[in-house]
């Protein structure tokens, strides 16, 4: 019942990824994970110029619920967290693939953007997560 | 599969994320968690509380035996339809369960009783009852809807057939009355607003649901009820006191009755000796001011005292930070630390509740 956008690449664990036209990669959280967390009330974006791992906590979102910790979908540098978001998490609820990104990273290594999850192989996932 | 109340296909007809709770597939949410809060808070708001369960106790001593069962006592109740919230004890003062006790007629009280403690509450009550000859019926037959807030009162009151509408909007606060049809309606709940509690045949609550909501009153999951109950620091079972601990470690200490002294009620001598000796541990509030949020099994540390748990904690979307419930120490004083992801938080240690009335409370 989730949106499940066919442009974007994405992670077993519930994030989104977008290479953007200057060639870094947005991300955020799917819709299904923020219907599935509820309510979003704080999130903790990563600062600019931190080096992450592909497979790395970086940011969290906590949600009336629950936390839960965001991972990156590539190595490679934060370039932006979205700052927006520190006074109105709720736009991860509102908008998920839009004005709720959470961080952008310009990636080491394209080819790790490549070999993420596409939109039917998330949907599988899923689909399988929930029988 | 859990078990389902008799509003479970119209919950699931509306879209609601449905969660285990206690055995039971109920709505968590609607949609949005926090706008459900909100209504309550500042309008009206209904939730299915069928998974509660109803139990009727009849006798010609009912009275003593719920003096004997119960650490409250019945003997409050003068006026009928009183109720009363009180503790059920085991004889080592450990708390079986929460509930509330309607004083009905001498030979009629109806008990409320939680969801998850169901089926041992009864095989208690049941291993005491027969020696005051009192009989024991849970009432399966019955759905309960809660209808919360300011408004809630004067919007539902249409959706009831007019001498009911009539006597409940006459009860006092913390009053029930019996109506026709096995209808019942109560001045109570859980979330520190005005509003009813509402029994009634399985057979009419999708109907009756349907009526609310043309009568405006918003559904609310149990998502908001958690939120809604924790901001009037309402204890849940479970969360914050279950059979390990005394009432008088979990903030319930109010509710014991321990007057007349002759009144031998389950669990009064264990209570008596932690009350001489002491509780080590009492309930207390914390709030938050970092973005963090509190949440239950978190670590309290309170510097040179000892440490602690969170029992319950939230984000509260009426003072848009965290609050929540902790066991600590008895002599911690006003400050504690709370470990929260790997970091420690500064809390400071408050008296519930946080909110009142749909606002703050002055000293929050």
């Amino acid at each position: 019942m989730s949106n499940v956008p066919a442009d974007l690449r994405y992670l077993k664990s519930h994030e989104w990824a977008r290479l953007e036209a200057d060639g870094t990669i947005a991300v955020g959280i799917s819709d299904h994970a923020q219907q599935a967390l509820g309510d979003l009330v704080f999130v903790e974006a990563p600062e600019a110029g931190r080096r992450v791992s592909a497979g790395e906590a970086c940011a969290v979102v906590e949600s009336v619920k629950a936390a839960s910790d965001v991972y990156s979908p590539v190595s490679g540098e934060i370039v932006a967290g979205n700052a927006d978001l520190g006074g109105q998490p709720e736009l991860i609820n509102s908008d998920p693939y839009g004005a709720g990104w959470i961080m952008r990273i310009r990636p080491d290594d394209k080819a790790q953007f490549a070999a993420l999850l596409d939109a039917k192989a998330y949907e599988a996932a899923l689909a399988a997560d929930t029988h | 599969m859990g078990l389902r109340t008799a509003l479970y296909d119209t919950h699931v007809a509306a879209r609601a994320r449905m969660v285990d709770f206690g055995g039971w597939d109920m709505p968590v949410n609607f949609g949005s968690q926090i706008e459900e809060h909100h209504a309550v808070r500042r309008d009206a708001g209904m939730f299915d509380v069928s998974h509660m369960c109803v139990v009727d106790l009849r006798g010609a001593k009912v009275r003593e035996f719920l003096r004997r069962l119960l650490a409250n006592d019945v003997a409050k109740l003068g006026k009928p339809g009183k109720a009363l919230y009180s503790c059920m004890l085991r004889e080592n003062g450990g708390v079986i369960d929460d509930l509330i006790v309607y004083f009905l007629t001498e030979e009629w009280f109806r008990m409320v009783v939680n969801a998850g403690t169901r089926d041992k509450d009864l095989e208690w009550i049941r291993a005491h009852a027969g020696a005051f000859g009192v009989s024991v019926e849970p009432r399966f037959d019955l759905a309960m809807v809660a209808v919360q807030g300011p408004n809630a009162r004067q919007r539902a009151a249409v959706t009831l057939e007019p001498s009911l509408a009539a006597a409940a909007l006459a009860l006092e606060p913390f009053y029930g009355h019996a109506g026709a049809g096995h209808w019942f309606v109560a001045r109570t709940g859980y979330t520190g607003e005005d509003g009813w509690e509402i029994m009634l045949p399985i057979g009419e609550a999708a109907d009756f649901w349907q009526r609310l909501k043309v009568a405006g009153l918003v559904q609310c999951g149990l998502g908001a009820r958690d939120t809604l109950r924790l901001e009037a620091g309402m204890n849940l079972y479970g969360n914050d006191m279950d059979e390990t601990v005394s009432p008088l470690e979990s903030g319930l200490g109010w509710t014991v009755a321990w007057e007349p002294q002759g009144r031998d009620f389950i669990g009064r001598s264990a209570l008596v000796a932690q009350k001489t000796s002491g509780a080590r541990r009492k309930l207390v509030g914390l709030l938050i001011e970092d973005r963090a949020v509190l949440r239950s099994h978190q670590k309290v540390v309170v510097p040179a005292v000892g440490e602690g748990e969170v029992t319950s904690g939230t984000f509260s979307p009426t003072l848009e930070r965290s609050i929540g419930l902790a066991r600590v120490p008895a002599k911690t004083g006003e400050r504690c630390e709370v470990e929260i992801r790997g970091r420690f938080f500064q809390a400071r240690v408050v008296r519930p509740p946080f909110v009142r009335n749909g606002k703050a409370v002055a000293a929050i």
